[in-house]
């Protein structure tokens, strides 16, 4: 029997590859306008910042594609962020002995969140939308009882994370860049992460080939709020302090979800990856980055931020319709 | 027709099964009971009238929520067209009594011109209904924001508030009928009349199995985008009486949404589409304002709201989720 | 006759019961499997021979009896112990993840690992090699299933069984969706199964498949074992006689004399999937479309009724030029299809029999007012088609096959269509109700309907057509008057000379 002969894969711009090309177009059409406008988008600065944007929520967005990729949501993250953040800020009081005891807390806090999202999905049989918020308001209402404002104090040998920069690069970026790494090897090469695509491909399909769905579900909440409790850390290193508000206001929750499904990820599961979400992320930091080399009005940004969203998403919808119709 | 035994049994589940009003109505009542207890004069007509008008904005809202939901979409963008329509009301009438009934005109045009943007993008386009109006709300949001230069300016006029505030006086025993309820009466009827009517059936049909609608004539994109429309008024007109309630803010609206469809899925609603009925949306939205009242009623601080409200709805869920199972 | 059992059965189950509150589905079952054997289970369905399989799968476990595998008492108390077991099922609706690959699927819960990672390379590896253990050429490890045909995902199946050494093979219906040739495929597949000493359970409402395969057929009937017989030692008429009591000789209704004038006349019409062709329905008259899958039969139906509309060519209804490009539009203008996927695209699963009954008047032709009168005259209809369910306001989840597929006539009867498309209607639903609806579709010729019906049972195709039309590829091969033979049908859709195995 000979072997069967490799085949040729045409490249398809399907939704995954969309994001990169939505980017490359974004990135072009911004470079031209920034020009025009007298500045730099290719920048060193505006390119670190952008970056830097990029890092945190881009550290959220990993976890959230794990949990979209199983077919369920996660909308607790922007709390779990602020708790994490403020838990980072107050153990460390200020003093570099304890910058370890203060990170062990945060990821031992944001996995009992996921452990608590996991099980109230798979045991209680909640629905996750409404399991996460859920959660995120019990938090809300902790952080709004506990806390005015800015708490606690990050010793500076740690705002190292939120500052330095490896060339132009900076460290939290790379950061991002591992965990979104790590993540891709866990999805696309570990047991867990076919049973977790399997899972968000057809759950009783998955069940009845043995896969251990509830668990599956449990373990990708955790990895996910993991994820939140990280972005956390990082945000504090920023800040320079733990802030009550600061995962509301950055709008991680949805945030995170847009840019997973922007990635390519299709929101009911089973399809899509790390990479997509990683273009998706890079696609809102720029259209940020342009926004603010442009001086343009803060506010009226975010017009723009929603109409381009919905935009590279309604673009690469047509074209898979055309590709279905053909 | 022959009535065999093993189906008989299984016909009488799927009238208490998921999609029913019982959870929510045991919740409302239990509730009840518990404010009843806490403060009797409650129940007094002018007061229990007063708590209607209070609840109406939210009911109101509800109702439209459940029309996208049970179509298999979400509105996210409900909130901030909240927010937006106030904020324009008071900057069109800054306090000139004439131009008070155009602009309530104008903002039910507004509100159902979003509802039909949010449907067209989402059909036509092809765009996850949670993007499209994810990018609404962005939208929204930033160009009030920018329209006002950051501060809402201008005043509603008296005439525009007595639609929020003030009702009909002197009816015996009842005191005052405010126009918040009647109005609540009159979308409520409409409402449930939509759905018996063959526009509400077939909306269920859509929101279950999209394809067999189609294939069985049905208009699948028109029936989607009313939806959407409907849930656009309704926000114009819960907007009209939370501005009669009280000041001019930013925060008139803010959070809404979540507030909308945690009313809607604690009504029995299933989201994803398809089961449920309005009456449960808007007796979901009933409880909600019914527990905000009691915990006002206990003394519980403001802050611990949300996380009492989030930890209720996650009991509610698990449990009405329970109940379908066994 | 039962022969006294031997002592190394592959499978024994004995007095197995089951019941789903209170009501009783499966009592007092016997049934045994031999290495190597080939054992068909009929009955009609509510029968109980989904329910058995399940037992049989880990799926469900019995309320009494009891099973032994290989001499060894069983209790599967899931799915997975069922498969450490050796039991592997087919199911009638595949278990496949469309977006990942064969070996992806055939391996699911069971990854190889290599240093703590997946090992793929082993993975495809020992997917090629069940494939090609097999005989199959035209599916790589490496495809996506979604992108298979329906056969090619049910050899995909098989694979997973096998890779999971199962020595017990309990397949559903498994020629349900595929076309005579593959069947014969499947026929060369199963035989080799047995060799390797494979035990076989064969549920299946195809009796000449069960003729042809089985070693034995165990009849149910009502949650009963009835009798288990020798295959040599039956025949057809006594098991449908068992099945039902009824005789298989008034199988298909006797079909009608001239037909009438053209009602819908299709001119170089095609599109996408089909070349453009010629056509005619006609008044009066039972189409038949016949084909292998993947021939554009039901892509014809989907054209016709605007679905998938018609690109070139022209399409007239009733002497009028028509252009179809919405179901909405067909429907409206007297055209009805009855989807080959009544779950996935015919019904609402979780609405009412009235209201699914209603969906086309109320999705096509909405009215604020007179909703009364229309559900009255929906009511007489389902009525009319004997739907049998507990109450019109009964989820019409809960029904049989059958009996939804009923339901789904009574919504397209009240829309008084003119023409009427069935994809497949008989597919899946037992002998009972199987004439029930020959009947209607006879029934509505009768009244002056121009009828097109697609089915790959070649009996049926035969049976109830007044003329028949076979595509190929996307063409019409030709056309052939309604008492042809198989072997010419054949011969059509394969486009070569067929010869009837022995």
């Amino acid at each position: 029997m000979t072997a069967l002969p490799a085949t040729f894969r045409r490249p398809r711009v399907d939704s995954t590859n969309g994001v990169w090309l939505a980017l490359g177009v974004t990135l072009i059409v911004g470079g031209i306008l920034v020009a025009t406008d007298g500045g730099s988008l290719f920048g060193q600065n505006s390119t670190i910042s952008l970056l830097q944007r990029a890092a945190g929520l881009g550290i959220v967005a990993v976890g959230q594609t794990f949990t979209i990729l199983a077919g369920s949501l996660d909308l607790s993250v922007a709390y779990v962020i602020s708790l994490t953040s403020l838990i980072a800020a107050e153990t460390m009081a200020g003093s570099d002995g304890r910058i370890l005891p203060a990170i062990l807390a945060v990821l031992a806090v944001s996995a009992s969140i996921g452990l608590v999202n996991g099980l109230l999905i798979t045991k209680l049989r909640i629905n996750a939308f409404i399991a996460t918020l859920g959660v995120g308001l019990l938090i809300k209402g902790y952080l709004e009882q506990g806390y005015a404002g800015p708490a606690g104090q990050v010793p500076v040998s740690f705002q190292h994370l939120g500052y330095d920069r490896i060339g132009p690069v900076p460290v939290a970026f790379v950061l991002f860049i591992g965990v979104a790494a790590v993540a891709w090897v866990v999805i696309n090469r570990s047991r867990y992460g076919h049973h977790l695509i399997a899972t968000g491909g057809d759950l009783d399909v998955a069940r009845l080939s043995g896969v251990r769905t509830d668990l599956v579900l449990i373990r990708t909440h955790v990895i996910c709020s993991i994820c939140a409790g990280i972005a956390g850390l990082y945000l504090a290193s920023r800040l320079g302090a733990g802030a009550p508000r600061v995962g509301a206001e950055g709008g991680y929750d949805l945030e995170s979800i847009a840019a997973v499904v922007l990635g390519g990820t299709v929101l009911a599961g089973g399809k899509g990856g790390v990479a997509g979400t990683v273009g998706g992320v890079l696609l809102l930091a720029v259209i940020d980055g342009i926004f603010n080399q442009l001086a343009v009005d803060p506010f009226f940004k975010q017009v723009i931020r929603g109409v381009v969203s919905v935009a590279a998403v309604a673009i690469y919808a047509l074209r898979l319709r055309r590709k279905g119709a053909a | 027709m022959t009535v065999s035994p093993a189906t008989l049994n299984q016909s009488r589940r799927s009238r208490w099964g998921t999609g029913s009003v019982l959870p929510v109505l045991a919740i409302l009542v239990l509730l009840l009971v518990a404010i009843a207890i806490r403060q009797p004069d409650f129940y007094d007509p002018p007061a229990l009238l007063a708590f209607l008008k209070r609840s109406a904005p939210l009911i109101i809202l509800a109702a439209g929520q459940y029309f996208v939901i049970v179509a298999g979409d979400f509105d996210l963008s409900v909130g901030s067209l909240v927010t937006a329509e106030v904020v324009i009301a008071a900057r069109m009438i800054d306090g000139d009594p004439s131009a008070t009934w155009p602009v309530v005109a104008l903002l039910l045009g507004f509100g159902l011109l979003v509802g039909l943007v949010n449907g067209l993008v989402t059909t036509l386009l092809l765009v996850p209904s949670f993007i499209t109006t994810l990018g609404m709300y962005l939208i929204l949001v930033g160009a009030v924001y920018t329209w006002t230069g950051g501060s809402p300016r201008g005043a509603l006029s008296d005439e525009f508030r007595v639609l929020g505030r003030r009702g009909i006086d002197g009816v015996p025993w009842l005191g005052q009928i405010p126009y918040a309820v009647l109005i609540l009466l009159a979308v409520a009827a409409l409402a449930i009349l939509a759905m018996r009517a063959d526009f509400g059936k077939v909306l269920l049909a859509v929101g279950d199995n999209p394809r067999a609608a189609r294939l069985a004539g049905g208009r699948v994109a028109g029936v989607r985008t009313t939806a959407f429309v409907i849930s656009g008024g309704c926000a114009a007109v819960a907007a009209i009486l939370l501005g009669g309630f009280g000041g001019v803010s930013f925060q008139v609206g803010a959070g809404l949404e979540f507030t909308a469809i945690t009313a809607v899925v604690l009504g029995g609603v299933v989201l994803g589409g398809g089961r449920g009925s309005v009456v449960g949306a808007m007796l979901g939205a009933l409880t909600l304002q019914t527990l905000l009242t009691l915990l006002n009623l206990l003394g519980v601080a403001g802050a611990l709201a949300s996380a009492v409200q989030g930890l209720i709805i996650l009991t509610a869920v698990a449990i009405g989720g329970l109940r379908a199972r066994t | 006759m039962d022969s006294p059992d031997p002592p190394e059965a592959l499978l024994r189950m004995c007095a197995v019961g089951k019941s789903f509150y209170g009501v009783p589905v499966l009592s007092d079952v016997d049934l045994d499997l031999q290495p190597g054997e080939v054992h068909a289970v009929v009955g009609e369905n509510g029968a109980g021979k989904s329910t058995l399989m399940k037992i049989a799968s880990g799926v469900y476990q019995p309320d009494s009896g009891s099973m032994t595998i290989a001499g060894q008492t069983a209790v599967l108390h899931s799915p997975r112990a069922a498969q450490a077991a050796g039991v592997g099922i087919i199911h009638q609706e595949f278990n496949l993840l469309p977006e990942r690959t064969v070996a992806e699927n055939v391996f699911l819960g069971r990854e190889p690992l290599r240093r703590g990672l997946v090992d793929r390379r082993a993975m495809r590896g020992r997917t090629a090699d069940l494939l090609a253990a097999i005989g199959e050429e035209a599916v790589r490890p490496t495809d996506r299933a979604g992108q298979l045909g329906i056969a090619q995902q049910q050899v995909v199946e098989i694979v997973k069984a096998l890779s999971l050494d199962a020595r017990i093979l309990i397949m559903d219906e498994p020629t349900a969706a595929l076309a005579d040739h593959e069947v014969e495929l499947l026929y060369a597949l199963v035989r080799r199964l047995q060799a390797r000493g494979i035990g076989i359970l064969y549920v299946s409402h195809r009796l000449a498949e069960v003729f042809d395969l089985s070693d034995r057929i165990t009849v149910l009937k009502d949650g009963r074992r009835v009798v288990t017989l020798d295959t040599p030692d039956a025949t057809p008429e006594a098991l449908v006689r068992h099945m039902v009591g009824r005789d298989l000789a008034a199988y298909y209704p006797p079909k009608t004399g001239a037909p009438g004038p053209a009602l819908v006349t299709l001119t170089g019409a095609g599109n996408a999937r089909l070349k453009p062709l010629d056509l005619e329905l006609r008044a009066g008259e039972v189409l038949g479309v016949g084909g292998l899958q993947g021939s554009g039969r039901s892509a014809l139906a989907r054209a016709l009724f605007g679905a998938d509309g018609f690109r070139t060519g022209r399409m007239t209804l009733a002497g009028k030029p028509v252009r179809v490009r919405s179901p909405r539009q067909a429907v409206r203008a007297g055209i009805a299809y009855v989807t080959e996927d009544r779950k996935g695209e015919g019904l609402v699963l979780s609405q009412s029999v009235i209201d699914n009954a209603l969906l086309a008047s109320r999705a096509a032709t909405p009215r604020w007012f007179g909703g009364g009168a229309r559900a009255t005259s929906v009511r007489d209809l389902l009525a009319a088609v004997e739907v049998h369910a507990a109450g019109l306001d009964q989820e019409v989840r809960y029904l049989s096959g059958g009996n939804q597929q009923k339901v789904v006539l009574a919504r397209w009867l009240a829309m008084a269509p003119r023409v009427l498309l069935f994809d497949e209607p008989t597919r899946g639903i037992d002998v009972g109700a199987k004439a029930a609806i020959h009947e209607l579709i006879r029934d509505l010729a009768g009244k002056g309907a121009a009828v097109l019906m697609i089915s790959s049972e070649l009996p049926e195709l035969l049976g109830m057509s007044d003329r028949i039309v076979v595509l190929r590829d996307g063409a019409i091969a030709g056309e052939l008057p309604g008492d042809a033979s198989e072997e010419a049908v054949l011969r059509l859709a394969t486009g070569t000379p067929h010869e009837v195995p022995a």
